[in-house]
């Protein structure tokens, strides 16, 4: 029989860093993110794909780490809210954007709506309010801190857009 | 942990793919993995092989025909607004896909996955109802086609076997109609429908020449409504066709479950009918 204890040695990136390692092929990459490489920044909530909290960055996109598997990661440059800030620990604009704005009250959304909004505000680099509430659409805040959330996206992207001006 | 075990399999062939399914024995496939891993996570779905359809590079992307669209069962759902010969044939696409999870649940989920899951509320087999879809399943004999009215066989089972799989959806350009609309209520952006529809309209100055409509949240599967369809054609496309088609409409059977109820859906059910018709009459006169 093949492969009985069902595993795969997989090799990938997680901020920027290689990574290698031996993951069980129901492991699903949230657990594996946590578990084997205690990168407890991505939270894991509904483990069905409906609260975002868990949502990482996989080649550039946002996707929910509990629906994606560990194995279907080789290869993949994975980006956890661990990455978001510089290595000498510089806040992204829009890190800085939710302190400033105090976009987050307990912390349990917050990895899930950074790196949604990373990817987003990438993509839709001005945004409408609408825009931004539809993007996090997909990211449940059980504080309900909904507003300030909204303001800090469009802070961010006003401050790139001031940026990219001058 | 939650997943029960299975035997992970990587095909990059659709042949690879047939000889898997033809030696495996209780095996899933996984597409973009937005319905089946949560089903694996709460042990719903407990395969002893998951045979994920990711590697295989020939069942994504979108071709056009002389007389189709054919879309890849594995093409991404973000991939379609963006995509010329789908979306600019079957804007409708765009529009109900909008409906369809968030940005981060379309970047993963595929069009052939949610068709093979097909959800009652779901809006694309709504949309393949609408568009007349013929679904293209790899067996190990070959190729066989099914139509969209055909291929659901039960609440939520798709007319396919165990060793068989979707491979593409074929829309035929002649069921993409002048102006298209795609209507639906959700407690919530991104929720499961309640009623979902889709409308489409070809016309002739204000006369109706052809429309097709279907229904998705009222029963297992997407409903043509082909009786209101009929009687549309050669109708003026005005308030008062579509309110009549609206009030038919409410008459369809629909469903009650433990949050809403058939009588709630049927009344939605001609609101979102009408609403429907409307904006694809609009969209047929700006295009005129």
């Amino acid at each position: 029989m093949e492969n009985p204890r069902h595993t795969h040695r997989i090799a990938l990136t997680v901020n920027g860093a290689p990574v290698e390692a031996e993951v069980e092929d129901r492991l699903h990459l949230g657990d594996f993110l946590r578990r084997e490489l205690s990168l407890t920044g991505t939270h894991l909530g509904c483990e069905h794909g409906v609260c975002g909290a868990c949502t990482v960055m996989v080649d550039g996109q946002a996707v929910r780490s509990c629906l994606m598997l560990a194995v279907q990661a080789r290869g993949r440059a994975v980006t956890t809210v661990e990455g978001l800030a510089a290595d000498d620990g510089t806040l992204s604009p829009l890190q800085e954007a939710f302190r400033e704005h105090h976009a987050l009250q307990c912390g349990f959304c917050t990895p899930g709506m950074l790196t949604s909004l990373t990817a987003f505000l990438r993509d839709n680099p001005a945004p409408t309010d609408r825009e931004v509430r539809e993007a996090i659409s997909g990211n449940i805040c059980r504080c309900t801190g909904y507003q300030p959330i909204v303001a800090a996206a469009l802070a961010a992207a006003g401050a790139k857009a001031a940026e990219e001006e001058n | 942990m939650k997943p029960a075990p299975f035997a992970y399999h990587d095909p990059s062939t659709v042949d690879e793919l047939m000889g898997l399914l033809a030696e495996r024995e209780n095996a899933r496939l996984l597409a973009g993995g937005q319905s089946l891993m949560p089903m694996l996570n709460m042990r719903y779905a407990m395969p002893d092989h998951l045979i994920d359809l990711n590697g295989i590079g020939d069942l994504a992307g979108v071709a056009e025909t002389g007389e189709a669209v054919e879309i890849g069962a594995m093409t991404r759902q973000r991939d379609l607004p963006g995509s010329r010969p789908a979306a600019g044939r079957f804007p409708i696409l765009a529009e109900a896909l909008a409906h369809v999870g968030h940005f981060q649940t379309r970047n993963r989920g595929t069009v052939g996955g949610s068709l093979c899951h097909l959800d009652p509320s779901a809006e694309l087999p709504c949309v393949a109802a609408a568009t007349d879809a013929v679904l293209v399943v790899r067996g190990q004999d070959g190729e066989r086609e099914v139509a969209m009215a055909d291929w659901p066989t039960a609440y939520m089972t798709p007319n396919l076997a165990a060793d068989e799989a979707l491979v593409r959806i074929r829309l035929p350009r002649s069921a993409a109609l002048d102006g298209q609309a795609f209507a639906e209520f959700a407690r919530r952006h991104g929720d499961f429908a309640i009623v979902g529809v889709a409308a489409m309209l070809s016309l002739d100055g204000d006369t109706i020449r052809r429309a097709s409509l279907a229904v998705a949240g009222v029963g297992p599967q997407p409903v043509r409504l082909a009786e209101i369809e009929a009687a549309l054609a050669g109708e003026q496309a005005n308030e008062a066709t579509f309110k009549a088609a609206s009030g038919e409409a409410r008459g369809i059977e629909a469903m009650s479950d433990a949050y809403v109820s058939g009588k709630y859906r049927r009344r939605l059910t001609g609101v979102l009918v009408e609403r429907a018709l409307a904006k694809a009459a609009e969209r047929a006169r700006e295009a005129a």
